[in-house]
Formats: C-alpha cells, sequence, structure tokens
C-alpha cells in the first residue's frame, strides 16, 4: 500500500537512497528469533513461502507458551489461588495487547474466538439469528474464503436470507459501482474480506464501511491476512466488526480474536453457552456474564492467549509499518521476477495489494509445480485455497501461492524463480 | 520425501500427460463414475463397456495433476481387454505398490503401471496416483461417485 510506504519516519525514506525499501528491515537479524527457519529440507535450504497459510512462530512465542506450562498453568477466572491469578492476569494481558494492537476502544470488545472461521461463524450466527428475517441479504464479495461463505449459506437455508455478490475485474479489484447499487433496504449485513488470501488484494474498507453506514447496515471485517502484514486499526477502517487469527500473525493455532463494537455485542446471545459466560444459573433461569465472557464458554485457550499476546508484542517491537513497507518492497521485487519468467501468469494483480504471489502455468498443473518446488526447499501453497469461486473466475482450478513474511529475503525469491526454472526444464 | 524428483516425472509418465491415451466419452457405457479428490480439486469421469465379465472398452475425461492424468491414461491402457477379476487384481497390486514399502509386487499383472511407483516416496501424491483406480473400482461397483479423502 503506497500510503504506508509513505508514511514518514520509517528508515531508509530519508532520502537514503533506497526507493525500493528492502532496508526498513534487517530480515537476517529477524531471521534468528525464528528458530525453524534454521533448517534443510530435501538437502536445500528451507524457503518457507507459505505464510497466508500460516506462520512461523518467534522464540519469544515459543517462550512464553512454555513458561505458562511450566510456571503458571491453571484455570482462568476461577480459583482464588496464586497459580490461578497469573494465568487469569496473563489471559487477560493477552486480551489488553490485541486491543492495543488494533487500537480497539474497549478490551471488553476482544473477544477470544479459535480463529478467524470461529469469529465469522460467531457473528452470522448470534448476529443473524437475532437480526435477520426471510428476505433479507448479505452482501459478501466473489473473493472470500470459504469462512466469508458459508456460514452465511448456512443462515440463508434457515432463514431465507439471500446472499449477493460484489464480482472484481481481472486485476482483481472489486467492482465499486456494483457494490454501491447492492447496498438497499434490505441488506442488513456487509461482510468482506480485508485482504484476500488467493489473490492479495486489498480492500477499500473505509469506503466499503461508509457506504453501508450511510444505509445504516454494519460491516464485518475478515481481517486474516491483513492483521499480520500492515497497521490495522479498527477505528480508523470503521467497521463493526473485526476477525483474525494467531496463527498467520506468528502465533499459535486455536486462538484468534473477534472484535466488535459493544452495543452490537451486548445486544447479540451467545454463541455457545457452558460454564464462564454465565452470572447466575437456576434450573428456571441464567443471566448471562457481561463482555467479553459472555461469548467464552468453557475453559479457554489460555496457553494460546497468552502466545497470541507476546506475538503483538514481538511485532510491535519491529512495527507495523516498518513491516508493512518491507512486505511491500519484497511483494514488488517478487512481481517483477516472476514477470519476467515466460509461460509464469500471476493471478492478483491489483493495486492496493499485500504480499501475495498467486500464479499459473500453462506447462504444469499447480501441484506438480508443488511438489518439484519443494524438491527444492521452497514451501509454496497449491490448490484453491478455499477460494474456489475466485479459481472460477480465472478459469482455472488451483494456482500455486507464494505469500511473504517480513523474515524472507531477496534470496527467498531467487530460490522461487530458480526453482520455477527446473518446473520449466522439467515440464518443457 | 528423499527421492530424486526424475523417478517421480519420468519421461514416460511426462509423455502419458501431454497426451494421454483413451481420452474420450464412450458412446453408451454400461458403466461409469466421477471421481474427486476434495483437497486438490482433481476430477475424473471414467467411462465403461463392461460386458461378459470383461472390460471392452474404457475412456477417461477431466482435470487435473500430470500424476493423476498419467495414471489415469495407464489405467485405461491396463484394463482395456482385461477381465474384470484381472481388473480388481490390478487396483489391488497398484494399491499395495503406493502404499507398501517393502511389498512383494507381481510385476507382470501391474506391467506399465509400474511406472508410477516412484509415488511412494512422495506421501501427499499418493492421492493423485490412485485417483482413477478408486473411481474404476466405483464404476464397477454400480457406485457413481468416488473421492480419494
Amino acid at each position: 500500500m503506497t500510503t504506508v510506504i509513505n508514511t514518514p519516519g520509517i528508515p531508509g525514506r530519508d532520502g537514503s537512497g533506497h526507493p525500493h525499501g528492502l532496508d526498513v528491515i534487517d530480515p537476517h537479524r529477524i531471521r534468528q528469533d525464528f528458530p525453524i527457519l534454521r533448517q534443510e529440507v530435501n538437502g536445500k535450504p528451507l524457503v518457507y513461502l507459505d505464510n497466508a497459510a500460516t506462520t512461523q512462530k518467534p522464540q519469544a512465542v515459543i517462550d512464553a507458551i512454555s513458561n505458562y506450562y511450566l510456571h503458571n498453568n491453571a484455570n482462568v477466572h476461577r480459583g482464588v489461588h496464586t497459580l490461578s491469578q497469573r494465568a487469569t492476569d496473563d489471559y487477560e494481558a493477552g486480551r489488553e495487547a490485541v486491543r492495543r494492537f488494533i487500537n480497539a476502544p474497549d478490551a471488553n470488545e476482544v473477544i477470544y474466538v479459535r480463529g478467524t472461521t470461529e469469529g465469522l461463524n460467531l457473528v452470522a450466527s448470534s448476529y443473524g439469528r437475532r437480526y435477520f428475517k426471510a428476505g433479507d441479504e448479505v452482501i459478501i464479495t466473489g473473493m472470500e474464503h470459504h469462512s466469508n461463505i458459508v456460514p452465511w449459506q448456512i443462515l440463508g437455508k434457515e432463514i431465507g436470507i439471500r446472499l449477493r455478490v460484489v464480482p472484481f475485474n481481472d486485476d482483481g479489484e472489486l467492482l465499486m459501482d456494483q457494490y454501491e447499487t447492492m447496498l438497499n433496504d434490505r441488506t442488513r449485513m456487509v461482510s468482506v474480506v480485508h485482504q484476500s488470501n488467493a489473490l492479495g488484494t486489498v480492500n477499500p474498507i473505509p469506503e466499503m464501511v461508509e457506504l453501508a453506514h450511510a444505509r445504516g447496515i454494519h460491516v464485518m471485517v475478515d481481517a486474516a491476512q491483513s492483521v499480520p502484514h500492515m497497521p490495522v486499526d479498527v477505528q480508523a477502517l470503521g467497521a463493526d466488526f473485526l476477525t483474525f487469527s494467531g496463527h498467520k500473525m506468528y502465533g499459535p493455532t486455536g486462538i484468534g480474536a473477534l472484535w466488535g463494537r459493544a452495543e452490537l455485542l451486548d445486544d447479540m446471545p451467545p454463541y455457545q453457552s457452558g460454564g464462564e459466560m454465565i452470572r447466575s444459573v437456576t434450573f428456571e433461569e441464567t443471566i448471562y456474564n457481561t463482555l467479553p465472557h459472555k461469548f467464552e464458554a468453557g475453559t479457554p485457550d489460555i496457553a494460546g492467549a497468552i502466545g497470541l499476546g507476546a506475538a503483538v508484542e514481538y511485532l510491535e517491537s519491529i512495527g507495523m509499518e516498518r513491516i508493512a513497507a518491507y512486505e511491500q518492497a519484497l511483494l514488488r521485487y517478487g512481481t517483477e521476477k516472476l514477470r519476467d519468467i515466460e509461460g509464469v501468469r500471476l493471478i492478483g494483480t491489483a493495486e492496493e495489494k499485500g504480499g501475495v504471489l498467486s500464479f499459473h502455468m500453462e506447462a504444469a498443473h499447480p501441484h506438480d509445480i508443488g511438489t518439484i518446488l519443494d524438491a527444492e526447499g521452497v514451501a509454496v501453497r497449491t490448490g484453491h485455497h478455499c477460494a474456489q469461486p475466485v479459481m472460477a473466475r480465472y478459469g482455472i482450478p488451483a494456482t500455486v501461492r507464494a505469500s511473504l513474511a517480513f523474515y524472507n529475503t531477496t534470496d527467498d525469491i531467487d530460490a522461487l524463480v530458480k526453482a520455477i526454472d527446473r518446473v520449466i526444464e522439467v515440464f518443457g | 520425501m528423499a527421492s530424486d524428483l526424475s523417478d517421480l516425472y519420468q519421461e514416460i509418465l511426462l509423455e502419458h500427460n501431454r497426451r494421454p491415451r483413451n481420452f474420450r466419452t464412450l458412446d453408451n457405457p454400461t458403466h461409469q463414475a466421477d471421481g474427486f479428490n476434495p483437497l486438490c480439486g482433481d476430477q475424473i469421469s471414467l467411462q465403461l463397456n463392461v460386458g461378459d465379465a470383461k472390460v471392452h472398452d474404457v475412456g477417461f475425461q477431466g482435470h487435473g495433476c500430470a500424476i493423476s492424468r498419467a495414471s489415469a491414461s495407464l489405467l485405461t491402457q491396463a484394463v482395456k481387454g482385461a477381465t474384470s477379476d484381472e481388473a480388481m487384481a490390478m487396483f489391488d497390486e497398484f494399491h499395495k505398490m503406493l502404499t507398501e514399502p517393502d511389498a512383494e509386487l507381481d510385476i507382470d499383472l501391474l506391467g506399465d503401471l509400474e511406472m508410477l511407483a516412484g509415488v511412494i516416496a512422495y506421501p501427499t501424491r499418493i492421492k493423485c496416483a490412485i485417483l482413477a483406480w478408486h473411481t474404476l473400482k466405483a464404476a464397477m461397483d454400480g457406485e457413481n461417485v468416488a473421492t480419494t479423502e
């Protein structure tokens, strides 16, 4: 995103003669924080370019999780004993770290979930069941992950709502005029991906929110691919709900967060029920707990939440603007390199784009490419990326996707290019 | 995996991928089934003409990676003219070749199918190689859909 790169104060942007921004981060120093990267795969140095699927974990995150199990393990919000208090403090410190990271007004608006998928399901199920009625419409886009399609479809079958889909152009950019005409009196929700996992497109959330809010429509944002790679400020975006996963932002699997406006969350029924989410229970009646506990039934993923908090602190220590600038520079480098290879077609060439290089080759099927790349030590994702409608839009069954993180280097891109040359050698 | 790539992508396999045999639909198939690999989206439609417990003709359509396509092509060559029992014996032998590392194999029965033996070193690709065979089995059993899941 150009706006991010031009942010003043980033080293290397002050007339240092490095217009490409690759010098804002020293990836070789960063890589020392990630023990897993120091290994060979199939006799070649590991080149990990599958960061949109999941990112690797820095030592700080691994230590935070192991420290919890070594010293502080206890259930949260339960006991009066010391360990329980320590566990609760660390668990809640993770929530506060997440609040700060996305600039949410209040930590009680941050609900721990298993990941983006659960965040989307929670809103579809809880908000949808409360407010939607037959004939209502939900707007999504043509580049959604299946997790932002299927929950609405299931609800659609139950309640009789209609799903409207905003199309995109060949570059992977939403057709905003069509979005505008889709907004109408029946629209109850806009649920949109911030950065497409398959294409890399960064969608104009503030503009989409403004158009929706002008008609009193709430907006949900799937931020799984944006929160790890750029500064995300929920107040600046203006959205009403936003959700993301810990494991895509250098934290553990099984934990993520849903942020929502307190006034909306307060009115929504619980998503799951059990312990923790109640204030009092008799056999006649249950009074629900306050936010965020109302939505956190049962013993949560305490270690995960603590690990997520550690991931946030690690990212803050580097700075999200710096990370975004570096990854943009690396994306430009990779885009130029892949464009130079005959027979490689980039899928997703939006002006506003994150560090995703999805491509297709006439000569070879993505799975064969993936196997050959793996033999060269290069880890990429091949397949439909849980976004089959996107594949259908381009008339292909699958793509190869190399996705970047700030520990990747230009050497990694060069290794990818070399491995693609090997594909061409084999398949001609 | 540790095996050399050339064990997997042998020239003859690549040739079957480029120019698959029996890549066509039959006019009046007696048996047919669609096979899916949900994980990667590979899809194959297999049609057979079976009479007097013998496979008289076979054709396939669909899309997928080189391994799945070459495997389907080789399957059609192998089972055309075989008895139904022989075809099922080939299925079992092929399955054994890809899943049991030190199995004693009936090389005569496998014939050209042996060129896919290298796939065993690539666990993520076994499903690609075996999709056509599961589809064949489904068709012979009178089921219409096969998946590798």
